[in-house]
């Protein structure tokens, strides 16, 4: 559905724009994965050409500059700002408990997230929270020893990824950090080890890690949910205990002690997972497991964890969250306090009981879960529904339509998301103070 | 419009003003001389009977930047509510967070309400600054600043190894200033975080990391110079070598020398000033080092007082804080290595008053506050969170003001540690003035910031008034009133009015040839671009909330 903007509105919004039009090409930081490369250069739109891009920042892209929803729905009705701001006040005045959920956006988006959370006792979570969830739990048990991109860039000589095959999630993670050819301290390519990658794993994703030089990466193959026993006996093996079987869920010991071996002899080993992929019961506990590993290693040699994320805005979300109410999402806030549960306040569980929803996702157009309750929608000018929500407010991409600061998936960096170019949508962070502000 | 504080006693020792009654003029945030034409005065305070003293600032206290959100993601316990009784109670509204990891709202309120109108973050890790910023930017109230980690960084210790000219190195220094927004250079566990990622576990002052063949004593002499000739006005500040290892008083001693007499700050004292004696092996050396704190006149400290709870140890020194991990209370650690650039330990800690170490490490602190002659050059921290919250500072200052309640809190400890500690014999007691100097004066004039601090015409209005009281924890805990930038923002210790304060930075000038070289090795060795590194004006001010005040330079003296 395309709808075409009163001249009216469009004036209306131009107000708040700034009237800067970066001129191509211009180099940017892509917001497509928690790597947030920033070597990236538009050289030119319709036709698409980036430079330095993957195949996620080119589906970003693409999505970004298609024919798109402009203009404001209210209950699948063509609108304006004004009305549809108006509309989502009401429905946020009229609810008890709203959930506030998706949540991709980028700091300043959050920011404005928050208050309007604060001003009416929402419960807040990300659209991926159920990975970063098992993350954060194991952190908050025990801790972690992790490492950034950079001292990988220089430092690894082994990389272990467990149950992942790092670049479906993050591309160009080989290209950047595995395969440069210069490092600060003249190391060798690093060794790859593939420990129970998911079955669906495309083959071909798996050949990132055959270094330039040819060397094939270990794969060893098992099934994902089966790495609580795995990486329990990678533990045992570390501690000295003595294991009697020859193999745990069809890992031979012997190559669980090769690995281990490798591990305790490098210089600089670093072991990466996707908590997103461990999809049972507890798998914050195969975190945490990992986790001990990593210390324990760590009395004798240097190892460090890498937890990749899921991205739209994950760790951003998180972090904003965490200094702004102490606490990351999977919060509430209520009459000026803020709880949290990890459990409780996540959005499977308050999609039964909150009286209204509010989704946001602004840098992919991805659909709210179904609600029965009432629906505000604000996000990706790309959405198509199948069941209009009751209101539709779209808003820019930070990183192309707008400005903002945005987390890697390593929290260490914040990076700046430039406007690449003109258009009449308003930020998030516009939308829901002009929301807030009804509501005072 | 003029606002007159009336018949105020006056603490104001940048210009020798020792409860002195005066009357103060404000207008358009700044301290204005008495106006000839008097019917421009719209408001009036009558103080008749009040204390009177510049806005606190705190020198170093743990606000903004990836470690506190670390530490704060860690602990959700920590975040709960709790009721307290007074002096705390007024500080802990229902909601609020009187520990150790307080959201940035509440960091803003808790300073204001205890008449601090600033506060520098001590450890703006470089790749980090934005992050530190963006926290500062939403910690309301008070001003900020930082003071940029250099000296684990690869590319600086890339150029010490390499032989490059002193030259290179202040206009890295400089560079850095700029890119960070920051108004100082902290160097933590010189070369040390480095080290600890070729798995050195442990580095002396004169002890060489082994892949740069450069010793912290190297690390030092460079980047105090490099300080010291860039005009600079905050001295190089310094995390010693060693911290918390039973006998790092040598290290700490030795370290005093390794600026060559150039102004040094060492920082978080306490925690370097224990000696190996005694059946534990752990004592107090605090009289070896406030003597030689005594004896050096280039040299400054702040104390990094402990008190007795729960808090979060955050430190950049990631190398000790492996080490200190297996103390952790709750047992839990957050350590990391941060992009070649430094690294990070966050670790919480629980504090008590019969654990032997706890205990004299509370007494090692009181001692060198009571043992260091001139308060100018000593300054009041926790290390907030490291020694206790920053919430804590009313009861340290009754511990410093009140010998009697000083002698009650040393006899409930730990009978082995009191047994190891002269406290009870120090019989000083701190006066208004010597506070005064400490935690407004003194640390104004360290950092650089010639318009606060003080009560004078031309200073910013940045003004605390408290009740003359004799339990000193009740009456610091709770103003009268604090005037930020001449706008009444707390009534007896509750915020009336919300500000957001400005971000303190100084910008000496270098030579931008230097980011050739930078550009080179971002390029090949780091993992975002050097302009991306960079935290600009906008970033800072561009909201309209923020704002960025540059201070000027000493004369440079190269």
């Amino acid at each position: 559905m395309i709808q075409t903007a009163s001249t009216d509105n469009v004036a209306e919004l131009h107000l708040m724009k700034s009237s800067t039009i970066p001129t191509l090409p211009i180099t940017h930081c892509c917001p497509a994965c928690g790597l947030l490369c920033d070597d990236l250069v538009l050289t030119a739109t319709l036709p698409m050409n980036i430079k330095n891009a993957c195949a996620k920042s080119v589906s970003f892209y693409n999505n970004a500059w298609q024919e798109n929803l402009s203009v404001p729905l209210l209950a699948g009705k063509a609108s304006d700002l004004n009305t549809t701001i108006q509309a989502a006040a009401d429905i946020l005045r009229a609810s008890n408990q709203p959930l506030f959920s998706g949540l991709g956006t980028e700091v300043q988006g959050m920011r404005a997230m928050i208050g309007l959370a604060k001003k009416t006792n929402a419960t807040l979570d990300h659209m991926h929270s159920e990975g970063t969830v098992r993350n954060t739990l194991a952190m908050q048990n025990s801790g972690w020893q992790t490492t950034t991109l950079t001292e990988i860039k220089n430092r690894a000589d082994i990389i272990l990824a467990i149950g992942t095959d790092i670049v479906t999630s993050h591309p160009r993670f080989f290209e950047k950090l595995v395969w440069n050819a210069s490092s600060l301290f003249d190391k060798p390519s690093p060794e790859i080890i593939y420990l129970a990658a998911p079955k669906n794993t495309p083959e071909d994703n798996l050949k990132a890690g055959i270094s330039p030089t040819g060397k094939m990466p270990t794969i060893i193959t098992a099934d994902t949910s089966k790495l609580p026993e795995i990486i329990s006996t990678l533990n045992a093996l570390m501690n000295g205990k003595k294991i009697t079987v020859d193999q745990v869920a069809g890992v031979a010991i012997a190559t669980l002690l090769e690995v281990l071996d490798k591990l305790k002899t490098a210089k600089y080993a670093v072991i990466t997972w996707s908590a997103s992929n461990f999809q049972y019961t507890h798998a914050e506990l195969t975190v945490q497991s990992i986790t001990h590993l990593i210390a324990k290693l760590n009395e004798s040699t240097r190892v460090a964890g890498l937890p990749l994320n899921s991205g739209d805005g994950d760790s951003t979300v998180n972090n904003v969250s965490t200094w702004l109410s102490g606490y990351p999402t999977r919060s509430r806030h209520f009459e000026g306090q803020t709880a949290y549960d990890a459990y409780y306040f996540s959005s499977t569980q308050q999609l039964k009981k909150c009286d209204a929803l509010l989704w946001v996702s602004t840098f992919n157009a991805h659909l709210p879960p179904h609600c029965d309750a009432p629906t505000i929608v604000i996000g990706h000018a790309n959405m198509q529904f199948d069941k209009a929500p009751d209101v539709f407010i779209p808003v820019g991409i930070p990183g192309v339509d707008h400005a903002g600061s945005i987390f890697r998936m390593d929290s260490s960096v914040a990076m700046p998301l430039k406007k690449l170019r003109e258009n009449q949508l308003p930020s998030l962070s516009e939308v829901i103070h002009q929301i807030e502000a009804l509501l005072t | 419009m003029i606002t007159c504080l009336k018949n105020g006693r006056l603490y104001d020792p940048a210009q020798q003003k020792n409860g002195v009654q005066e009357d103060i003029y404000i207008a358009q945030g700044r301290i204005i001389a008495k106006p000839l034409d008097m019917s421009k005065v719209t408001k009036t305070f009558d103080l008749s009977g009040k204390i009177v003293m510049a806005g606190a600032i705190d020198m170093h206290s743990h606000i903004g930047g990836g470690k506190i959100n670390i530490a704060r993601m860690m602990l959700p316990e920590f975040q709960e509510s709790k009721k307290y009784s007074e002096p705390e109670a007024h500080i802990c509204t229902p909601n609020c967070s009187h520990h150790a990891t307080p959201n940035t709202t509440d960091t803003g309120f808790r300073y204001i309400e205890m008449g601090y109108t600033a506060a520098f973050e001590p450890a703006l890790m470089p790749v980090n600054a934005r992050q530190a910023h963006l926290e500062m930017a939403d910690t309301p109230m008070i001003d900020k600043g930082g003071y940029a980690m250099l000296g684990n960084d690869d590319y600086f210790l890339r150029m010490l190894a390499s032989k490059k000219d002193q030259k290179s190195i202040n206009d890295y220094v400089a560079w850095i200033l700029h890119s960070t927004q920051s108004i100082g250079i902290k160097v933590v566990n010189p070369g040390g975080i480095n080290a600890f990622k070729f798995n050195q576990r442990k580095l002396d002052l004169d002890e060489n990391n082994r892949h740069y063949q450069i010793s912290p004593r190297d690390i030092l002499k460079s980047l105090s110079r490099a300080v010291h000739e860039l005009g600079i006005a905050k001295p190089l500040h310094v995390h010693c070598n060693n911290l918390g290892a039973a006998g790092n008083f040598e290290t700490t001693l030795n370290t005093m020398s390794a600026s060559d007499g150039l102004p040094m700050h060492l920082t978080h004292i306490q925690f370097h000033s224990y000696g190996t004696e005694g059946d534990k092996k752990f004592s107090s050396a605090a009289a070896q080092i406030s003597e030689a704190l005594n004896k050096n006149k280039h040299i400054t400290a702040d104390v990094g007082q402990i008190l007795f709870g729960q808090t979060v140890t955050a430190s950049g020194d990631s190398m000790m804080q492996q080490l200190n991990a297996k103390h952790a209370n709750p047992k839990k650690s957050v350590l990391m290595d941060i992009e070649c650039d430094a690294g990070c330990g966050v670790l919480p800690f629980k504090y008590r008053d019969q654990n032997y170490v706890n205990a004299l490490q509370w007494a090692i602190g009181l001692e060198l506050f009571l043992s260091v002659e001139d308060p100018w050059r000593i300054f009041l921290t926790t290390d907030h969170p490291n020694g206790a919250p920053f919430t804590s500072y009313p009861h340290l200052i009754r511990l410093l003001m009140d010998r009697s309640f000083r002698n009650e809190a040393f006899a409930k400890l730990n009978l082995d540690a009191q047994a190891m500690s002269n406290l009870n014999s120090l019989n000083r007691e701190y006066s208004l003035y010597d506070i005064a100097i400490m935690t407004r004066a003194g640390a104004a004039k360290l950092i650089g910031l010639n318009d606060r601090g003080h009560l004078g015409v031309g200073a910013g209005a940045d003004i605390t008034v408290y009740t003359d009281q004799a339990n000193r924890e009740a009456m610091f805990a709770k103003p009268d009133y604090v005037f930020k930038d001449g706008e009444l923002v707390v009534k007896d210790g509750k915020v009336v009015k919300v500000v957001w304060g400005t971000t303190h930075t100084t910008k000496p000038s270098f030579d931008i040839g230097v980011e050739k070289d930078l550009k080179d090795y971002f390029n090949q060795y780091h993992t975002m671009q050097l302009d991306n590194f960079k935290i600009n004006n906008e970033e800072i001010s561009g909201d309209g909330r923020g704002s960025i005040i540059v201070h000027q330079n000493k004369q440079a003296s190269h």
